[in-house]
């Protein structure tokens, strides 16, 4: 599977790339992530409020760093 | 060859760093008075407005970006919006979405691409970073009661008038709109409007009572309640405890325990009353870290902003420090110098003024205490404005953003929009203040 990180680089954005690797070998998934920079390809997920995570192509959630449990769930 | 390929960035910073530490200028008067005057005033930001000031500013933002629904806010700029009501939301709403300087840009794309367009997305772009919570109380605190109402409300009309502008500028031209939903986040509300509207309101009201200054005259009203503000900050520091325990679950035992012994040391030692302040916020610190539900929420949000604002701010006092020394001092850079330059209140010193803030990148509330030594070094009030709105709403690296998003002729167009009119309230302000 495909997880994006979608945020510009502030700090929030990185805890959340960091939860999302550990909350995806915890897993034992196979999974490809990949750090969205772009704004305008942010734009182009509709999230306005970063960090926010999507995975292959969907986002999950925005506007927070919700923990490694909680980005398991979204990974299931 | 190779060898140096790798090895040149290290070789030129070790380099650097000797030929400076060979030529310090140590033992000349101006730079040991320099090295002086930062420590002093980063000394007298840490003990005059950490305390009383920002942590209390911090757990006020923390609890924003916790309790208040960012997409209650958003709804009000989607592309349905009403759009005279879109331009004054926008104008204010970045008391509530802008916390984190980080935030601004992709909502002021978010806005321009998939909401109510244009003018609006220019609008909260300006007043944004002016008008979050942390800026408003610390330029008020640091700068004085004037420049701080006068920058709020600044941003907050010279937005509408940026935003206007660049709608009409660019009415002709149609926006290509992205079809993308705007994906927000859920919010679930716990409580009514009213129980977080008295959450906050005790909050701001420790903050403003905590923080009275000490009036000119020893009677009057100002004065009785200098007189009595440490009684009336622990009546709201009660009144949060009380809602706290009623409506965000805390512990009753909890919250007696921290105000019984606040009390207790207000009562052992009355003439510090910066004691019993400070344990009644670390019994709060410690009983919400511990919490596992939104308590814990609240404090780690707090915590975050505290972790990435205060390293910056006291580092960007320590240069200004340097730089430009305390109020009446003189730092690195003389006096004559900044008076020359932004001194008085004329248009070529306001222009100058904005100009710079547009182009230099100020880390999050460090303008305050550079702005600080510049005025203390005879900058005029009125460029101290025009600095203050132009300066935090633009900076090089998010021209270069913006320009992504607007292309070339509507950055520019903006940017000479917030130089000018920083510049001409700078002007206005100066006239009757300065």
């Amino acid at each position: 599977m495909k997880i994006q990180i979608l945020g510009t680089g502030c700090p929030k954005c990185h805890k959340l790339a960091a939860e999302a690797e550990q909350a995806a070998k915890e897993l034992g998934l196979t999974y490809e992530l990949v750090k969205v920079t772009d704004i305008n390809e942010i734009m182009g997920f509709g999230v306005m409020i970063t960090p926010a995570m999507a995975v292959d192509g969907k986002v999950k959630f925005s506007g927070k760093v919700p923990g490694v449990e909680e980005i398991k769930k979204h990974l299931k | 060859m190779n060898y140096w390929k790798q090895e040149w960035k290290s070789f030129l910073t070790i380099t650097v760093v000797f030929l400076i530490c060979y030529y310090l200028p140590v033992g000349t008067p101006r730079f040991d008075n320099a090295v002086l005057e930062a420590f002093h005033l980063v000394k007298w930001y840490a003990q005059e407005h950490v305390l009383l000031c920002l942590i209390p500013a911090f757990f006020i933002a923390g609890a924003i970006g916790v309790f208040v629904s960012q997409a209650s806010v958003m709804k009000y700029l989607g592309a349905r919006a009403n759009k005279v009501l879109a331009y004054g939301v926008a104008a204010v709403s970045g008391t509530i979405l802008a916390v984190c300087s980080c935030t601004i840009l992709p909502l002021f794309s978010g806005i321009y691409k998939m909401g109510a367009g244009l003018g609006p997305a220019c609008a909260f772009l300006y007043s944004g970073p002016a008008i979050n919570v942390l800026a408003i109380v610390l330029t008020a605190r640091i700068l004085g009661p004037e420049l701080g109402i006068a920058r709020a409300f600044g941003a907050i009309f010279l937005s509408i008038l940026i935003g206007l502008s660049m709608h009409l500028l660019f009415r002709k031209e149609e926006e290509a709109k992205i079809a993308a939903q705007m994906a927000m986040p859920e919010s679930e509300t716990k409580r009514a409007l009213w129980q977080d509207s008295l959450y906050f309101a005790s909050m701001v009201f420790i903050l403003v009572f905590a923080n009275w200054g000490k009036p000119q005259s020893s009677e009057g009203l100002w004065a009785s309640i200098y007189a009595a503000k440490w009684a009336i900050t622990s009546g709201f520091a009660i009144l949060l405890g009380v809602i706290l325990v009623a409506w965000f679950g805390l512990k009753a035992w909890k919250a007696a325990l921290t105000a019984l012994i606040a009390a207790a040391l207000g009562y052992m030692y009355p003439a510090e009353p910066l004691i019993a302040f400070t344990a009644g916020t670390l019994g709060l610190t410690i009983f919400t870290s511990t919490d596992e539900g939104e308590l814990g929420d609240w404090f780690s949000s707090s915590y975050d902003f505290a972790k990435q604002i205060l390293p910056l701010l006291l580092g960007g006092v320590i240069v200004a420090g340097a730089l430009l020394g305390r109020v009446g001092y003189e730092g690195l850079i003389p006096s004559e110098w900044i008076a020359g330059m932004v001194g008085g209140n004329s248009l070529a010193a306001n222009l100058f003024a904005s100009l710079i803030g547009a182009f230099m990148y100020f880390a999050t509330l460090t303008e305050v205490p550079i702005l600080q030594g510049l005025i203390g070094s005879g900058m005029g009030k009125g460029p101290a404005l025009a600095l203050l709105l132009a300066g935090p709403a633009l900076s090089l690296p998010s021209m270069l953003v913006i320009n992504t998003v607007l292309g070339i002729r509507k950055t520019v167009a903006f940017v000479s929009l917030v130089v000018l009119f920083s510049a001409f309230a700078g002007i206005v302000f100066g006239a009757f203040y300065g």
